[in-house]
């Protein structure tokens, strides 16, 4: 506030006061920053647990996916705001999961469409 | 005229424009990366015993790009929490160092990441060759461990115009530490770190060899959808770079002197948009880089 070159933001402040909700925010804050950090604790986990031999390849695949869809539910559920959304953009992502899964399984079909030569 | 609900939600969804836009969008999203991750899962089950290769690319360099998203995220969604607190300074300073490590990010991609691979090669051996270049593949020690076999051999290609020259009959390739000592345990499984090439040169003839090329998409599927993969996740960090850069010009100032809100909604939306491309990073990281 002390630089008056900045553009103008001092003045709106003025104009527009903080919401009530600015603590709420500021609580907010706290949860963004630990689940920055659990994401790389979650990364480095990743990595790690990449290099041990959890019996077959297929074993260190799954372990893998798994901790990347958690990691990935946080950055949905919290960063994305997914964890308090409006009904509408549930009913977006339903239809997408029900699409996407539609589109996995089609390749997979390729597997049962066996080359007659 | 003025559009309505930029601001204020619609009664009735709760939700504003560009709320329904961005989710709208990156539904889409999901479909376009869905479908090369699905070709991933589909070329990776397919592919030979030994055809999909492991530990080529460096995965320090890969964990501190993911680090460097993961932070970025956390300070985009700090950029819109400082302007819902009306703290504009704040809000600057937290999309300039959004900006800044998208840039790190970008640049380390294309000026580190991708040329390495640029000026790696590697030649696949015909199954019948492979016996005569077992000092460089190790393959009857791979059998005996019961691991898959090795069909390629790579490095550094020292006489580059056999690439292009047919009367070249054989390439000089000085190796990877894979095929340089490829009897050792240490090679058996890939590293954290990436090990040091060797001295040693082998020569591969032609005629052994079922395809070469240095380490571009056409090398093999791998490289291909890892390629196709990671250039259009880049193309997702480059278009988020431009709508950082925008939001720190004055247009961005006087849209929040005149309603602070809608810059707040407008950079929820961007960092929506930011966010999805760190989740699909967060998948393209372990598939490639360690899996």
């Amino acid at each position: 506030m002390s630089d008056p070159h900045q553009h103008g933001s001092p003045a709106t402040a003025a104009d527009h006061p903080v919401p009530h909700d600015a603590a709420h925010f500021h609580d907010h804050s706290k949860l963004y920053l630990g689940v920055g950090a659990a994401l790389l604790v979650l990364t480095a986990a990743t990595v790690g647990l990449s290099y041990v031999h959890f019996g077959s390849e297929e074993m260190n695949i799954l372990i893998g996916m798994l901790l990347a869809t958690f990691k990935a539910s946080l950055v949905a559920l919290i960063f994305m705001h997914l964890k308090e959304e409006k009904m509408t953009i549930y009913q977006f992502m339903l239809a997408t999961m029900v699409f996407v899964t539609g589109l996995f399984l089609l390749t997979l079909l390729a597997f049962k469409d066996h080359i007659v030569l | 005229m003025e559009i309505p609900y930029t601001v204020k939600p619609r009664p009735d969804t709760g939700l504003w424009n560009a709320k329904i836009g961005i989710w709208l969008f990156l539904a889409s999203e999901v479909m376009l990366f869905g479908g090369l991750f699905s070709a991933y899962i589909f070329l990776r089950l397919g592919a030979e015993p030994g055809y999909w290769p492991k530990g080529l690319l460096n995965v320090p360099v890969g964990t501190i790009n993911t680090a460097i998203l993961i932070a970025s995220s956390v300070s985009v969604v700090f950029a819109w929490a400082a302007l819902k607190m009306r703290n504009f300074k704040r809000y600057r300073l937290c999309m300039m160092f959004t900006l800044l490590c998208g840039v790190v990010f970008l640049g380390v991609k294309l000026g580190y990441e991708w040329p390495a691979k640029y000026h790696h090669f590697g030649a696949f051996i015909k199954p019948e060759a492979r016996a005569k270049y077992e000092e460089f593949l190790g393959n009857e020690h791979l059998a005996a461990k019961g691991l898959h076999p090795r069909v390629e051999i790579s490095g550094h290609l020292e006489n580059h115009d056999a690439l292009h020259d047919k009367e070249i009959k054989e390439y000089h390739i000085r190796l990877d530490a894979v095929n340089a000592d490829p009897t050792s345990p240490a090679n058996d499984h890939p590293h954290f770190w990436p090990r040091p090439m060797s001295d040693k040169v082998a020569h591969v003839a032609k005629e052994d060899v079922q395809w070469a090329s240095m380490f571009l998409p056409k090398h093999s599927t791998y490289f291909a959808v890892y390629y196709t993969i990671t250039g259009l996740h880049g193309l997702h960090v480059l278009g988020g770079l431009v709508m950082f850069a925008y939001f720190l010009l004055p247009v961005s100032t006087r849209l929040y002197q005149k309603d602070p809100d809608h810059l707040a909604n407008r950079i929820e939306v961007v960092g929506l948009f930011w966010h999805f491309v760190d989740l699909v990073w967060i998948f393209v990281f372990p598939l490639f880089y360690l899996l």
